[in-house]
Formats: C-alpha cells, structure tokens, sequence
C-alpha cells in the first residue's frame, strides 16, 4: 500500500566511522536528513563529552556572528536573503579562517564602538557647553555690570576678597529635565532660600553617547553668595549628576569662548561622520557574507553535537553510532556515508549495520506538501503506534467534506476556494515570508486543506442550492402551481399539494422552491438531520473496519472476532438498521398513492420507531395507519436488539477469557517441556504480564466506553446538521437585514447607500460567516475525526521520528 | 423511469471519476494516494447527492409560499397561474 498508509518500517543501525571521516559522514548525513541517533553516552554529562571543545568554539563564532549582526541591525544595512543557496557544512580547517576573520572583525567593532562613544561624549560635552554659553545670554544680560565672579575665576587669591566685598558668585551647568525640581528645592534647602536659581530647558534631546538614547536636559545658573555655599552647591551638583561648565560672566568673553565651542564641536562632528562611514563599510562587507557564515557555524555545531551522541571504540579505532533509519532510506544513509569517507580520502570504509531490537520504533510518514497538513491534524491527537494505520490518509477527504456538510454554501466556498488557490499558486513566493506571524503560518500551512474544504463546501452548497442564502433554478423547478388567480389572491399563505404540485424530482440539488418556502425549515431539517446520521453511522463503520487492518496487520486474529465482529454488530443492527429505515422510509411513503398506509399522514417517525425498538414498547398508529413500515419489521426488530445485547457480554468477556485461556495453555506448555516462542503469541500481545484482574477492568472499560459512545457519538453527528442550519439561517438574516435593506432603496441616494451597505454586507460576510463560522466548522469537524472516528481504531502511542537534519535546525532556529 | 436513469447517470458519473480520475495525476509518485482520495470524494459525492434526490423523491409535504411569491414565480419561471 502506499506510503501515507502506514508508518513507514524503521531499521535500528549501528554506524562505524573512522574518526577523520566523522565529521564529513555526519554533514552528509545531516544534508539527507534521513536519520535519528540515539544517544549512547547518557550517563556523560555534557562538559565531558568528546568534542566538548569544538561546540564551545562554535558556540563562541556563533556569540561574535550574533554581536556582528546586531550592529548591522543598529546601522540598518539589509542582510542579503540566502534561500536559494544554503551553503554546506564547513571544512574544520576552513573554520580556522573564518574564525580569525570573525575575530578581527569583531574587534574592529568594539574598537570602532570605543572610540565613537569617546567622541560623542566629548561632543556632548562641548554640546552642553555651547548650550549653557547661548541660554546664559539671557540671564546676564541686564546683571551684566555687576561683573560677577564666575565660578572659573573664582581662584584661591581672589576668595578673601570675594567675601569681603559680598559679592555674588555662580555657577552654571547642565542637568536632567526629571531631576530640575529635586535639585532645585535641594539648592533652597542647603542655603536656606540663599540661592537664586535660574534656568531654561533646552528643546532638542540630545544624545546619549552609549546608548544613543535622546535625553532632556536644562540649562540652569545659580547665584550665591559666599564660598561655603558655593562649595556645598557643588557638591549638591554631583549628586544630581549635574555637569557644571565655566562659564564667563563678561559678554565678550563668552562670545569669544562660543566661537570657540563651535569649531571645535565642526572639527568634532567631522571626525565623526568619518569613523560613522568606515565603520559602515567594514559592516556592508561583512554583511554580504554573514548569513552564510552564520548557517556553516549552525551546521558544524549541528555535527559536533551529534558526534557528542557517538560513542568511541574500546581501541579508539573508529566512533559507533546508533541510529533509526526508514528501511527505504539506508541506501542513501551508505552513500551518504561513503561520499564522507570519500571526501576525506579515507582509505578504510565506514559501514552500517543493521541490529534486532524489542524496542518500539519512532513512526515516520513520509509526508508531501499537500499531506503534511492533514498528518499535522492526526498528530496534534497523538502519533500513530509504529506500523498502525494512519488515518491521515482518509482524512485527506473526510476532512474537507465533513467540514462542507455544515459550510454548505457555493459563494462562501469560492471564497474559501479564492484565498486557497491564490496561497497554493503562489506558494514558492509566499513561503519567503519569514515574519507574517503566527496566524499566517497556519493559513499557509494549512493552504491545502482550505482549498479542498472550499471545494467541498462549494459542491455541498450546490447541493443545498444555497449561494449567499439565494438559490438558483438551474434545471427549472419541478414545483409547479395548480391553484387559480382567485385562489392566490385571495389566500396571503398556499401549501402546494405534494400530490398535484410536484412533477418529477428536481435532478441536482435541493428544489429551488425551498429557499422561498416559510416552511423550509421544517423541510431541511428533516433532510439534514437524517443526512447527518447517514454520514455519522458509515463514518463511524468505516472507522471500526479500520481496526481489522491493524488487528491483521498485528496479527492479532483473534481479536476480529472477540472485537471487531460484536463491535460492528452492536453498530449495523442498531444505527445501520436505523439508516436503512431512513431510505425505506425515503421510498415507501409517497403523496400519490391513494394506498392509505402508505400516505404521508401514515409516515411514522423514524427516531420514535428507534425509541420504541430499543425499548420493546409501541405506539398506536393513527386510523388506518400501520405502525410499522413492512410486514415482519418488529420481530426483525426484536431479533436485532437482542442480538446486540448478546454483543455486549461478547466484547466483555471474549477477550479476557480468551487471554487466560492462552496463558495456561503457555503454562501447560512450558511445564512440559516447550519453549514456546512468547512474543508471538496471538492474542496474548501486549498483556504478557498485566494480571487477570487488570484486564478484567480495562475490558469492562473498553465495552462500557464503546456501547455508550455509539449511542452518544451518532448523536454528535447530528452537530452536521445544527451548525449547517445555523450557517444557512445566518447567511440568510444577513441577507434580509443587511443587503436587502439596500436592495429596496432608490435614487441616487439609493445608489450611495447601496454602495455603502454592500460594502457592510461584505464584511460580515467575510469576518462572520466564513472566518468565524469557518473556524467553528474546522473544530467541529475536527472533534468528529479525533473523538468519534479515530476513537474507533486509533490508539496513538508512537513517538515521532525525529531525523537529525540542517534543514529542519535551520527552520526551527528562524521559527524562534 | 426518469428516476432510474437520472440514479444511473450520477452513478456512472462518479464512478468514472473514482476510476479514471487518478489518470490526471498519474505522474505523481504518491500513486495510491491519488486513487484513494478519487475513490473516497467519488463516494462522499455521490452519497451527498444521492440522499438529496431521494429526499425529494416521495415529498411528504410541499412548499408553503406566499401570495407575493407565487405571482413572482408564476411569472419569472414560466407557469402562469390558472385563470378563476
């Protein structure tokens, strides 16, 4: 059978590599990414392996590439996009190069960085200076004949006679906008309302030289008196981290200081611009190479890592490795192993060999683009045990349909079917999108199975003659109207005579008459719900005949009898006898005959003849009317539910029984001198040494499980029909209250408005009843193949298979 | 009869879809895939279909329409109501 079938047959390995071929091999491997290795040195901590060293190195090339790249983010140089051309695994002699050039690189950088952070707090600086001289124009203007003492010249000779003369002093300076009103109301504190402060914020942020951060600053000058304060406004300053620049009291002079200021800040800004433009050039050069060199570091530590699970022979002659391969890959795994040893010249062959093993291998389907989708489904429930059957496979289909059931709609489906041509056309261009989030990636992902659902949902919606909740009459309805023009005008509401009315049965679809009918409703109701349980039962069926492939498959025969066939029976006589009474009924009752049992009137209602089976009562039909559909229908009836509870011990029983009855058989065996082969003992699978009395219990389990949910999983197909009438009656009140209100308006204005609520109309259809309703449909159906049809074969137990491969660390590593 | 032959149409023609579907795919190398999912749509669409047309095969009621609706019918379908 084909490869979505089943889980493909894994082989367990054992590799053996001569240690200077190790690392080609390995990057071979990892290129074909068809292998898994287990771990052969658990008890090793990880600072005790082998090739400790090396990851360390990478680890330390990957730190430089990370810093590299982080200040080509800050300079907003665009690393070039490396899609197409991954390149392979580096030579570990190769990397000697790339090291020392990463190195080199990367103090450059810091070198670069120092030195710019240098120079721009020295232009702060001057910055703050140029600004404390402009703003303090302000301040001295009118004082400007005291003549202060600035604080520069307040020297030691000058003190004494500073004092004496009571004349005031300053200081001025620079400080954060946030601290002004701490520092200020410190300043009153300290001189007891002593010191007069003046200042002016400054309006341009200016930046910080580290960070590059803007900050607010404000120009202040203080005044006081005497060099005590002076001392202790200094200090008050520092702690505020207040710059203080010098600052002449004299108009002159701090002209002249300003023009100073500003060429030196030119000569300053010069300098700047040119470490600014080396630095980025140093940068778009190492750009142009850093993506690849960033994928090679991945790879090699990839491959030391995986060399670390290696373990090395007792004569240090070569490394054994063990490792899950698909049985259908090893001959690319031995060509992949000699390319290795090839590329190094090694005259000794590396070789593989395959080893028996107990255990339980990982599962691994081979996935296509078009079938990872759905394999993501079932796997999201658990992964398949090895070698069961996978239900991708029909899922695949089911999926989509059981989704349209309740979607049914041909305009919403061709919007669905839009947006998944429109992803599946272009998904080469669409798969570069690296950043679209979260939810486009699982739009994307999932761009097959939108596309079959709106396939579906458009053919269901054919079939339900349901576009935007409007019919068409593509093949001429087949209601035709018998009463007369007095008749009509003169009754508001007429019911057609199902015996008169109706010529021939409508030949594709739903009569388009329905949709106009005030008693649709009732009409589709019937319709759906009994489709839902058509659908439901097979589902269902199809699911418990899925355990027979794996019980032959097991070859555990005995279970088709102690499992599947009261299992099936228990279903077929009781739901697939009720489908059946659903066709008879669909054929047996009709309006033109004028046999009175078989009249509408007589029709009895399936679920209540259910009921009444299940219950072994009866119901008294109406005059003239018989109670049931065929002659012999309730002894048939009897005879079915008795049967079907005969089912229920069956499945309780048979198994345990029949576990015990093989293990005292083994018993009697062994004692007599067999050696019987015990794995392969038939039934027995899995139980070998579960007491008698588990057993019991989880069979009760099972059979309790299993009667119960075939009732309670039929019903929760009936979730087909409530949420497809409840998209149909939501597609048609948007119809009625949105569009239609339009529809009815006229003139310009009419136009205008129509305009807009067509635009109204448009959305709700979009984000209500395809996004959200959409979205309902997907879980609801979601929950059907999960609950109710994988419930019946499934058991889910397997580990994934997990090849080490570059491709999928590299996808994971952007997917962080 | 008209029955019969429209069951046997739509029974041929989703059979010739199962069948002979799978040929538009066949260079695919996921062969039995194909032919499975051919044979399951072919099954699930005809099943679809089949139990519509059945349901309105024996209609056990008719449509209920109001006065409005069986003018406009009358006159846009092409059955003209009866005169009295």
């Amino acid at each position: 059978m084909g490869d979505m079938f089943r889980s493909e047959e894994m082989a367990l390995c054992q590799m053996f590599i001569q240690p200077e071929a190790a690392y080609t091999s390995v990057s071979e491997l990892g290129e074909t990414g068809c292998v898994q290795f287990r771990d052969l040195n658990v008890n090793v901590n990880a600072f005790q392996r082998k090739f400790v060293t090396e990851v360390r190195r990478c680890d330390e090339l990957e730190r430089k590439i990370r810093y590299i790249e982080t200040e080509i983010k800050k300079d907003g140089i665009v690393l070039p996009d490396i899609q197409d051309d991954i390149p392979r695994a580096p030579n570990p002699r190769e990397i000697i190069d790339l090291e020392a050039h990463l190195e080199k690189t990367e103090s450059e950088m810091i070198e670069l960085a120092q030195n710019e952070v240098n120079m721009k707090s020295n232009y702060l600086e001057l910055t703050e200076l140029r600004k404390v001289l402009e703003n303090t124009q302000g301040f001295f203007s009118d004082q400007e004949v005291l003549n202060l003492d600035s604080s520069n010249r307040a020297g030691g000779d000058n003190d004494a006679a500073a004092q004496h003369r009571g004349r005031l002093g300053f200081v001025a300076g620079v400080i954060n906008r946030e601290r002004v009103f701490a520092f200020e109301r410190m300043l009153w504190r300290i001189s007891r309302g002593n010191v007069f402060l003046k200042r002016s914020d400054l309006d341009e942020p200016l930046n910080d030289p580290a960070t590059g951060h803007p900050i607010y600053k404000t120009v202040f000058v203080a005044f006081f008196q005497g060099e005590q304060l002076k001392n202790r406004i200094k200090k008050v300053c520092t702690g505020f981290h207040a710059s203080l620049y010098p600052c002449p009291s004299s108009h002159n002079e701090r002209e002249e200081m300003v023009r100073n200021v500003r060429t030196r800040l030119e000569d300053l800004k010069l300098v700047l611009s040119q470490t600014e433009d080396h630095r980025s050039r140093v940068l778009a050069t190492v750009s142009k190479n850093l993506p690849s060199w960033s994928i090679m570091v991945k790879k090699m530590k990839a491959i030391y890592h995986t060399l670390n699970l290696f373990n090395m022979d007792v004569t240090k002659k070569c490394l054994i490795g063990e490792c899950w391969v698909p049985t259908n890959d090893l001959p690319v795994v031995q060509k992949a192993l000699s390319d290795g040893s090839a590329a190094v010249g090694s005259t000794i062959p590396s070789f593989l060999n395959v080893i028996d093993t107990n255990e339980q291998p990982p599962t691994f389907n081979r996935t296509n683009k078009f079938t990872r989708g759905f394999q993501n489904l079932i796997d999201a429930y658990g992964v398949a045990s090895y070698r069961e059957c996978n239900p991708a496979l029909y899922t695949c289909i089911t999926f989509p349909f059981l989704f349209a059931v309740m979607f049914g709609d041909l305009g919403h489906g061709l919007i669905l079917v839009l947006f998944g041509a429109w992803m599946v056309l272009c998904e080469r261009k669409l798969a570069r999108i690296r950043n679209g989030g979260e939810i486009w990636n699982i739009f994307f992902g999932g761009r097959y199975i939108i596309l079959l659902m709106g396939l579906f949902a458009m053919y269901t919606g054919l079939v339900y003659n349901d576009v935007f909740s409007k019919s068409m009459n593509l093949f001429g309805s087949r209601w035709f109207n018998n009463y007369n023009t007095s008749t009509v005008l003169t009754n508001p509401n007429l019911q057609l005579p199902p015996n008169s009315s109706a010529v021939g049965v409508y030949p594709f679809g739903m009569d388009p008459v329905w949709q106009l009918a005030d008693n649709k409703i009732i009409f589709l109701n019937s319709f759906k719900m009994k489709l839902s349980i058509i659908f439901g039962v097979l589902h269902m069926v199809f699911g418990v005949c899925m355990s027979v492939v794996n019980f032959t498959h097991f070859k555990r025969y005995a279970s088709i009898f102690l499992e599947f066939v009261p299992q099936i029976l228990f279903l077929l006589l009781l739901f697939g006898y009720m489908v059946f009474m659903m066709f008879f009924k669909w054929f047996s009752y009709n309006a033109r005959t004028s046999f009175q049992p078989e009249t509408p009137g007589c029709a009895p209602s399936v679920l209540i003849m259910f009921i009444n089976m299940m219950l072994f009562k009866n119901t008294e039909p109406p005059k003239g009317c018989n109670e049931f559909m065929f002659e012999s229908q309730p002894q048939l009836q009897k005879a079915f539910v008795l049967i079907a509870l005969c089912c229920i011990p069956w499945m309780l029983l048979g198994k345990p029984l029949y576990i015990k009855f093989t293990r005292k058989n083994k018993a009697h065996a062994n004692h007599n001198g067999f050696s019987g082969n015990e794995e392969n003992a038939g039934g027995a699978h899995g139980h070998d040494d579960e007491p008698m009395s588990e057993i019991y219990i989880h069979q009760a389990i099972h059979t309790i499980e299993y009667v119960l949910s075939t009732i309670s999983h039929t019903a929760s197909y009936l979730r087909l029909w409530a949420l497809s009438l409840a998209h149909a009656q939501l597609s048609e009140v948007l119809w009625q209250m949105v569009l239609s209100l339009g529809l009815k308006m006229s003139g310009v204005g009419g136009a205008i408005g129509l305009f807009i609520i067509f635009g109204a109309w448009c959305l709700f259809t979009l984000a209500i009843l395809v996004l959200m309703e959409g979205l309902s449909a997907f879980l609801h159906t979601l929950r059907l193949h999960w609950v109710e049809f994988m419930s019946k074969f499934y058991e889910g137990m397997g580990y994934a298979f997990q090849p080490f491969s570059f491709k999928a660390i590299l996808d994971g590593e952007e997917e962080e | 009869m008209e029955v019969l032959l429209t069951i046997i149409f739509f029974t041929i023609f989703w059979a010739v879809v199962a069948k002979y579907g799978p040929i538009l795919f066949t260079k695919q190398p996921h062969d039995d895939l194909v032919r499975c999912i051919f044979l399951l749509t072919a099954v699930v669409c005809w099943l679809f279909w089949l139990c519509c047309y059945l349901a309105q095969l024996n209609p056990l009621l008719g449509p209920k329409l109001n006065g409005n609706t069986i003018r406009i019918i009358a006159s846009s379908w092409g059955n003209p109501i009866k005169e009295g």
